[in-house]
């Protein structure tokens, strides 16, 4: 049995929304080094030396990479063989992370982006409530990975239930139009995170969870998505939208596809778009 | 492509002057303003009340910064995404206003707006808030403090560099990107 201190963790994710905010981490810089290397229009070399310059800038001054410091998501993995100690006043492991987050923002400086009703739209100045995505698993593993994910390419996701008789073809379709369609709005070069198959609620969750492997960019250990990862990257790539949509031959500077089982009826995807600030960051307890 | 130095708030000639594709650096005031603030203007617009800035020669920034650290003027400081606002732009264009900073392709409606009251729409690099706060030299609430990172702010800016997207000739330099650099 292992024993996690709530403190413990609240302290850790005060830390992890900030480092995650201020400095992008080396596999994103190395996608990016890398496309910038591939980018032939001159607009589109000056977004990535911009984009370089600014995470320079972050991480030496502390400031949020982007103004737009994201919903606060999280993956927890947990093992049942791990038991919390209910210390320092923190009621609940969700307790801890909200207060994590709370702390985080406000000591960091960083951006309150959440409004307590979508219709009413007030503010609710703490950048809660936290989205928490939970998965019980044996053993004792404490691993806790966090998102800042900003609302612009957010907002340019999509989800769509195929007939299974759509195929690979109107999958890849499908990715190719949403990443057209989010154009200049999502802040490219986008990263794409697809989920395919489940059903309607988890395609999307794996379109986001496609967004935490690391290193960024590499690949589906099952060839076949690995293949589709690589032609949709070069259908992307060949849309012509470039760095923050000014022309260019980088648009994305990855594509993660993860899949699931699915009914015999149906065939859903989700594309879940992420802008070139891919803030992703875990602990390990 | 050109490149122009201007000051706010600016004339119909100086807007003549700027082409898709062109740099321009800002110096002067800028107004901040999201959706929030921009469904607000829209309201006391619509009932014919007072605005509480005058947007006349001025520039618009769509921004939503992060918080000041002490001693700084202003947080990460990058656009948002504009369409949110097309469907309140064309009034403010209407008004007078010159110019709007965001990132992201507007609507036909802006577009026209653009052409009819003489206006620009430009860009500046999203997801480069710290690098672009670098800019900006001061910042003041001036309206709206209880939205928080919407509040409508008077931002001093020296050479804050943008990218025309859309002129008042109907220029779009997304779409002209775009198709140089397609492939079907």
């Amino acid at each position: 049995m292992k024993i996690i201190r709530l403190s413990e963790v609240r302290d850790k994710i005060k830390d992890l929304v900030q480092t995650a905010n201020f400095e992008l981490q080396d596999d994103v810089l190395d996608v990016i080094k890398d496309m910038e290397s591939k980018e032939v229009s001159p607009a589109g070399k000056v977004v990535f030396e911009q984009i370089l310059e600014n995470s320079r800038i972050a991480r030496e001054e502390k400031l949020g990479l982007c103004q737009d410091t994201g919903l606060a998501i999280f993956f927890v993995e947990m093992g049942e063989d791990v038991e919390l100690d209910k210390d320092d006043g923190l009621g609940s492991l969700k307790e801890a992370i909200s207060e994590g987050t709370r702390l985080g923002y406000k000591e960091g400086y960083l951006r309150k982006s959440v409004v307590e009703d979508p219709i009413r739209r007030k503010n609710t100045g703490d950048n809660t409530p936290v989205f928490i995505h939970w998965e019980l698993e044996p053993g004792e593993i404490f691993k806790i990975t966090f998102v800042a994910k900003g609302g612009g390419a957010e907002n340019m996701s999509a989800v769509r239930m195929f007939a299974p008789a759509a195929g690979q073809e109107g999958v890849e379709d499908f990715v190719v139009e949403t990443a057209d369609k989010g154009g200049s709005n999502p802040c490219p070069p986008i990263v794409v995170g697809v989920g395919v198959g489940g059903n309607f609620e988890y395609s999307a969750l794996l379109a986001k969870k496609s967004l935490l492997r690391k290193p960024l960019g590499s690949h589906n250990p099952d060839p076949f998505y690995a293949d589709m990862e690589t032609r949709l990257l070069e259908r992307i790539n060949n849309l012509g939208i470039g760095p923050q949509g000014m022309g260019g031959r980088i648009t994305a500077l990855a594509v993660h596809v993860e899949s699931f089982p699915c009914h015999i009826a149906s065939m859903p995807v989700a594309v879940n778009i992420q802008c070139h600030s891919h803030r992703v960051m875990s602990f390990e307890l | 492509m050109a490149e122009h130095r201007i000051t706010t708030p600016v004339s119909d000639e100086v807007i003549a002057k700027l082409k898709s594709g062109d740099s321009i650096f800002i110096t002067g005031y800028l107004y901040t303003g999201r959706d929030s603030a921009h469904k607000k203007l829209i309201d006391l617009i619509t009932e014919g009340k007072e605005l509480p800035i005058d947007v006349k020669g001025q520039f618009i920034y769509y921004v939503g910064p992060t918080p000041a650290r002490p001693g700084k003027p202003i947080g990460s400081a990058g656009p948002t995404t504009s369409y949110r606002m097309d469907s309140y732009a064309p009034t403010l264009y209407e008004l007078g206003l010159k110019g709007s900073i965001g990132k992201g392709a507007r609507n036909e409606e802006v577009k026209d707006a653009l052409k009819k009251y003489k206006g620009v729409y430009v860009a500046s690099v999203g997801g480069a808030g710290a690098l672009i706060s670098k800019s900006i030299e001061e910042a003041e609430i001036i309206a709206y403090p209880e939205l928080g990172p919407e509040a409508i702010r008077r931002i001093k800016v020296k050479d804050f560099p943008c990218i025309i997207i859309n002129d008042m000739y109907g220029g779009d330099l997304y779409e002209e990107g775009k198709k140089q650099f397609r492939k079907e």
